[in-house]
Order: structure tokens, then sequence, then C-alpha cells
């Protein structure tokens, strides 16, 4: 199975998203750091981040719902 | 970049740290005979194999390059600019600790305790790969942690990185802080367990047709609580040593960072104690277990900080958090961890990040310190995490992580070891297989 077949089945695309999601999260909380002065806006901006992070971090977690307990090793 | 300087030691300090150092291998024995315990009986010799293979793996690793990447403050690293602040993202030491004088310099005591701090991470990932990891593949996703995941989060934290300049670049409070290594061993080290388990998948038979969890209990709550014992000692040694080296604790404050540790993990036992019981009519020894593993690492982070009255209220949640989650993951995201790696480590180690953030007073500027935490878990779930899960999914690409169907319903130790660890006891753990 190609890579591109693998990206395509199997629920991976929901998984890519989620981390894209996680690392896009994680991003806006280090631009926000680098970027606004210490206002109250830098906490909001701060926990905006965090919550993509969380956003991502549920698609990750659904996209391996389905239980792979009988698949082969 | 000039490197910051390197905090001095006197004659006692290097004498205690030593001594703290020397304790902390039974913090390892203590997680691996726990690890052991909630496993099958017919994995209990593979898993106390795995973790004196994952230990050794580690600390071979981390001397070849891991210490090169992670460094210590006041040694070289690599550093870009950003708005005229200096972000240090890399040590750039040489490999073999050949920048390094072993001579009890506050580097070599802390490339020492490091040796064995990523031996510990790279145990927690065991216990949630229990009952189906290859002995070899799990040796691999170690060196993966040991020699790269692990060493670039500490740099940031305890190298002189850019989550500890927070403070001084960006006015953040004292920057991100944690003493014994709430988030770059446990939580670091709990995210790769959620990795594997997610990779991994659920045993055979932990999830019927109907999708409801078969229970699978641990062959040995008396390995499990042993190893508890064990851990609160190695942790008494991690926290007062890393109290010293990494906050520039004075010595007579170790009195406070024991007395903050027992409590953290005791108020967390008892507070499994009363959950359990409340939920189940009868205290949950693994859970309870699991409890007091999760107010240890929920300690690390404020021990040297805290007040104790602090420290028992980090020990409640974490022990009320452990049992929750530990349920939470296994009936509501159908995350099959045989040894709670991932409430008890990611979760308890997160909340530790946090409550220090929360709950601690320093002198001077203390504004921003829980952004400074918050950005701190930031990084473990949005770069860690998928740093973990790309490398060891990649691994899992090359070198299939998971036993074979055969393997896993024959035991690991009969399929990998050749031998079981009780081969004069009958055991029923089939009964929980589905054929």
């Amino acid at each position: 199975m190609s890579w591109v077949t693998l990206a395509m089945s199997e629920g991976y695309s929901m998984k890519l998203a989620g981390f894209l999601l996680l690392l896009a999260g994680w991003g806006i909380v280090l631009s926000t750091i680098m970027l606004i002065a210490p206002t109250p806006a830098r906490t909001g901006f701060v926990l905006a981040g965090i919550a993509v992070e969380a956003l991502g971090l549920i698609l990750v977690a659904r996209s391996h719902l389905e239980p792979k307990g009988e698949r082969q090793g | 970049m000039t490197p910051l300087p390197a905090p001095v030691l006197s004659q006692i300090a290097v004498a205690l740290c030593i001594l703290f150092i020397l304790l902390v291998p039974l913090a390892a024995a203590g997680l691996a005979l726990i690890n052991a315990g909630l496993g099958r009986a017919h994995s209990a010799a593979h898993s106390m194999l795995a973790s004196l293979s994952v230990i050794a793996v580690a600390a071979t690793v981390y001397f070849v390059c891991g210490f090169s990447w992670q460094g210590f403050i006041g040694q070289p690293a690599h550093v870009f600019t950003v708005g005229g602040r200096a972000w240090s993202w890399i040590a750039a030491e040489p490999p073999f600790f050949r920048g390094l004088r072993l001579d009890g310099s506050t580097a070599s005591l802390a490339a020492w305790l490091q040796m064995l701090s990523v031996g510990l991470a790279a145990l927690i990932p065991l216990g949630a790969g229990a009952d189906r990891w290859r002995l070899g593949a799990s040796c691999a996703s170690t060196a993966l942690l040991a020699g790269w995941t692990y060493p670039l989060f500490a740099h940031w934290v305890w190298g002189g990185g850019w989550l500890a300049q927070l403070g001084v670049n960006y006015g953040l409070g004292r920057g991100f802080v944690d003493a014994g290594g709430s988030s770059s061993i446990q939580v670091v080290g709990g995210l790769t367990a959620l990795a594997m388990a997610w990779i991994l998948g659920p045993r055979r038979g932990k999830y019927g047709s109907n999708g409801l969890p078969n229970a699978i209990p641990g062959h040995s709550a008396v390995l499990v609580l042993a190893g508890c014992m064990l851990a609160w000692l190695g942790w008494l040694g991690l926290n007062s040593a890393g109290a010293i080296l990494f906050t520039g604790a004075e010595t007579g404050r170790v009195v406070l960072v024991a007395v903050n540790t027992t409590l953290s993990a005791a108020s967390a036992a008892l507070a499994g104690t009363v959950v359990t019981s409340m939920r189940f009519g009868k205290p949950d020894a693994s859970l309870i277990a699991n409890g007091w593993t999760g107010g240890l690492a929920a300690s690390s982070a404020g021990c040297a900080v805290l007040d104790p009255a602090e420290a028992v209220i980090v020990g409640m949640v974490a022990g009320g958090l452990t049992a929750w989650a530990a349920d939470w993951l296994e009936f509501g995201l159908k995350v099959d961890d045989p040894g709670g790696a991932i409430s008890v480590h990611a979760l308890g180690g997160i909340w530790g990040v946090l409550a220090l953030g929360v709950l601690a007073q320093f002198s001077g500027q203390t504004s921003g310190q829980f952004l400074a935490q918050l950005v701190g878990v930031a990084t473990l779930i949005g770069f860690v995490l998928p740093l973990t899960y790309g490398l060891n999914l990649l691994l899992n690409r090359f070198y299939p992580q998971r036993v074979s169907v055969d393997g896993e319903r024959q035991g690991m130790d009969l399929h990998e070891l050749g031998a079981d660890a009780y081969p004069e006891f009958v055991s029923h753990s089939e009964e929980f297989i589905q054929r």
C-alpha cells in the first residue's frame, strides 16, 4: 500500500487533521508570546491556541476510537 | 550567544546531590514492578526484562547523543534571535559526554541524573504497551525517546532553553519551572505512552463486539504495591536532586521537598481510596496505587516552592484525577492502558505543572507564572505528542511493534523469551482472551 493510498484510508485524514491542529495551536501560542505585549489579550490568544490544540486532540482521539484488538501484528 | 552562567554548588550540596541521585534507580525499580504487576502473569518476565532493557538502551543512547542535545545551563547551545530575544532551542555539546568533566561539577551531576531520568521516562510507555509490545520494538522506541524527544524538551526546561527563559525574555514570572520533572520526565513519558497505546491498539479481548471493555486484571497487587513504596524512595531522591540542580534550591530546602513529595503521594492515595470506595464499595488496590504514583508525578514540578498544605491539594486532585481518567480512557476513548501510564504520568504531570502556576508564591516578579506553565503544557501537547507519535508511527512502518496474534495468545514470556515467569503455576489468563 502506497503512502498516498494509506493517507486516504483507515481514517488517516482525520488523524492527520488532528495532528496539524495540534501543531497549529502550538504555533499560535508561540506567536502570541513573541508578538504580543503583556496584556490580557496575550493570555486570551494563548488560551485560543490551547483551544485549537484541544480540537486537534479530540480529532486524533476520535480517529483511534475503532478497536484494533483483532488486527495482526 | 554567551551561555548563561552555570550554577555553583557548595561541597555539602554536591555531596547531598550524589546521595539523592543514588536513590533515583529505586524509582525505576518501582515503576518496573508496577508495570509487571498490572500486566498478565504470562507476560511478567517479559515486562521485567523489557524494563531492564529500556533502561540500558536509554542510558546508552543518552550517553551517545542525548546529552549533546540536552546540555546544561552554562554549556554551549544553538540559539536564534527573534525580536532581539534569544531562543535557545538545542544544546551544542559534543557526543559521548566529551564536553563534560565527570568530577562533581554541576553539569556532570545533571548529566548523571538525566541519564537515570531518561530511563525513568522510557519505563512509562511500557505500562501502556504491556502484554503486546515486542521487546526489540520497545528498545528501538526507547532509542528515539532517549536520543531525541526527551533531550530536546529537557533542554528547553533544564538546559537554559527557551521555556526556562520565558521570564527573562517575555516577563512571564520566572519562566517555565519544573524542579523534579513533572513535565520533562512524566508528561513526555506519559504522552509517549498515549502514542504507543494508540499505535499498538488494545489487547485482544479487551473490547467485546458491543464495544464495552472487558476487565483484564493485573496479575499481582503485591508487586504493584511494593513498587509504589520503592517509587516513593526514588522520587524523594529525584525531586531533591532536581530541586538543587535545576531550581538552585538551598540544601536546607530539601526538607520541604521531602515533606511535599510524601504529602502529595499520601493525599493522592487517600483520595484514590475514597473515590474507589465510593464507586465500587471497596478500595481498589490498583487504582489506589495509580493514585499514589500520580501524586508522586504531580509533586515533582512544585516540590521546592509549594507549601505543605498546597502539596496536599496537589496530591488530592492528582489522586482523584488518575482514578477518574483511568475509567475515561478505558470506557470513553477506548484506550487500553494496563499500567495506567497515561492517566498517572501524563495527566498527573500536567496537573503538577499547572498547579505550580496557580499555587506557587515566588518572591519578586511573579505575574505571568501561570502563563509560563501554560506555554509549557501547550508545547507538550502541541509539539511533543505529534513528535513522539510520528517517530513511533514511522518506526512501526519499518519494524512492527505489536506482537503477532499467536504471540499475544501464548503470552509474551513464552513467545519472546521461551519460558514463563511462573512455570509451576496454573494460570487462568486464557479466559480473558477471545478465541
